[in-house]
């Protein structure tokens, strides 16, 4: 049975309150009939709901940020899935190294990710603008591909694709027919977390982003540096809803404890 | 009859190759490059950046407010998984609340601090209307915003590492404490708190490391004479386009973080009972 500590309560209380209060007036502001941000707002309005859809620079980044998180996990995926499965399943010397490789993004703040990419990789092949942006989301998604699809696979009892084999099939049947299906909830957390976290992203983009070719958070972060009205409210709130409309979705397919 | 087979290499390469080609390559020549003057290997470049009272200045800043958002993410952080983890009748949602603004952009959350503590701001409102400033005045861009983002940022991992050792942590123990005859206050500091240390440490890595090296935040809430170590490195490579002094920070910022890291970790294994 449960008790109750009053005191804990409140601090829990409060520290939510300082965790979503500020995501709550940002929503509450994007309402507001005044040209400038202000909490709590005057008059009821969607006009700036409507005048986010007329920011063209909005609409073209947040295209881009959408294809550039989408395009880079599902590479990400193509180059950790096979790794993953063969650090799992098969038998040789180098395991851990090659492990630390595929998390080393991680472990590089992205800040210093974006200047060499920048300086080595973008200056010296001289890459255009989105094969760079490709390049450097893929490998922020990659130690998350890598991360939960090993530790699902290592759930997975390689016994029954050995029952498979000496049934006859095929390694490669055997593995899209019977390790892919029984993997695929993992794959699928792995993939969203990293979506999200691409879609985020700041510091790499703020490097690799090139004139006329830009990323949404990169576009808000430089909006708000000369506007302060309502329409960044909105768009955030869009976001913000977009948001929870996709932890519900994991929260009905794969219950959100999979995810973090 | 198991005979040798390669095709491990060939599932493994690709991903290898593409990490090690634009990542690992890259930053080993970002350490050769900072080692490198007009005469070849110098310890020259270090020299010049840790001898500018700027840089001294912007790195002590780096840390202060790293150490000091990882502390107040740790006080908040504690009684509140504490209370999740063992009172709350609403556990699962507690955690989806906690997980929500880390899904959230921080452009997005940096934003609304510029909401809530501009010279409009709810709390500019609030403390003239109670006299504490006799007229608005601007809150932002100044190290107290650039800690009050950087706590709001991280303490979701706080909390989500700490709630992650508290859930091991058996009832019976506190209980038989209690028996024995242990006030409330006492089992908390003899039996939970140091079950809890290995959740604390893991949690104060994540918030030290993302402080240190977050971008955004000290861009949007911090200002130009509050300069952190990732504002510096994009100020040097892209604004002054001076790339030797920003690989320089690069470099000092990836040996903070680790070494602050493992000292962590290492302290944790010390004085972690269960280890």
């Amino acid at each position: 049975m449960k008790k109750k500590n009053k005191t804990l309560g409140l601090i829990t209380l409060l520290v939510y309150v300082f965790l979503i209060g500020p995501l709550l007036v940002i929503a509450a502001a994007s309402f507001s009939d005044t040209n400038y941000l202000t909490f709590p707002g005057q008059g009821f309005t969607l006009r700036w709901y409507a005048q986010v859809l007329t920011v063209s620079s909005f609409i073209k980044a947040a295209q881009l940020s959408l294809f550039i998180a989408l395009a880079g996990t599902a590479i990400a995926l193509l180059l950790g899935l096979p790794a993953a499965y063969a650090l799992n399943r098969f038998r040789f010397r180098g395991k851990e190294t090659i492990k630390t490789v595929f998390l080393s993004p991680v472990l590089i703040p992205c800040i210093v990710l974006g200047f060499i990419m920048l300086r080595y990789v973008v200056n010296q092949y001289s890459l255009e603008v989105i094969p760079s942006l490709l390049i450097g989301h893929t490998l922020l998604s990659i130690p998350y591909i890598m991360r939960v699809v090993t530790s699902s696979l290592a759930n997975f009892d390689f016994a029954v694709e050995e029952a498979a084999c000496n049934l006859g099939a095929t390694r490669t049947y055997t593995f899209f027919h019977i390790v892919l299906p029984n993997i695929k909830s993992g794959i699928a957390s792995a993939c969203i977390m990293a979506v999200i976290n691409s879609f985020n992203n700041v510091s790499l983009s703020a490097f690799l982003t090139g004139p006329g070719v830009s990323m949404l958070p990169i576009e808000i972060m430089s909006y708000v540096e000369y506007h302060f009205d309502p329409t960044i409210a909105a768009l955030a709130t869009i976001l913000m809803v977009t948001t929870l409309g996709v932890m519900l979705l994991i929260e009905k397919t794969l219950g959100l404890q999979s995810v973090v | 009859m198991r005979k040798k087979s390669r095709i491990w290499l060939l599932l493994v390469l690709p991903g290898v190759f593409f990490v090690v080609f634009f990542m690992l390559i890259p930053l080993f020549s970002l350490c050769f490059g900072s080692f490198y003057g007009e005469a070849g290997f110098t310890l020259s470049n270090y020299f010049k950046l840790f001898g500018d009272r700027y840089f001294q200045q912007v790195f002590v800043r780096s840390l202060r407010l790293s150490l000091l958002s990882t502390a107040v993410c740790a006080v908040l952080g504690f009684p509140t998984a504490y209370y999740i983890s063992k009172y709350s009748r609403h556990k699962g949602m507690m955690m989806a609340f906690a997980v929500f603004p880390m899904f959230t952009s921080p452009v997005i959350r940096s934003f609304s601090w510029m909401v809530i503590l501009g010279k409009k701001g709810i709390v500019n409102s609030f403390l003239v209307s109670i006299g504490l400033f006799a007229k608005p005045q601007s809150l932002l861009y100044n190290e107290f915003s650039m800690t009050v983002g950087f706590v709001q940022l991280f303490l979701p991992q706080m909390i989500l590492s700490l709630i992650g050792v508290m859930d091991n942590i058996p009832d019976d123990l506190t209980l038989a404490a209690g028996n024995l005859g242990a006030t409330k206050l006492r089992s908390f500091f003899h039996v939970i708190f140091p079950l809890s240390i290995s959740g604390l440490v893991t949690g104060s890595v994540l918030v030290f490391t993302g402080c240190m090296t977050a971008y955004t935040t000290p861009q949007l809430l911090g200002g130009t004479d509050t300069r952190v170590l990732s504002t510096m490195i994009y100020q040097y490579a892209m604004s002054l386009r001076d790339w030797t002094q920003a690989s320089v920070v690069a470099v000092v910022m990836i040996v903070v973080t680790m070494a602050v890291s493992s000292a962590f970790n290492s302290l944790s294994r010390r004085i972690n009972p269960m280890a």
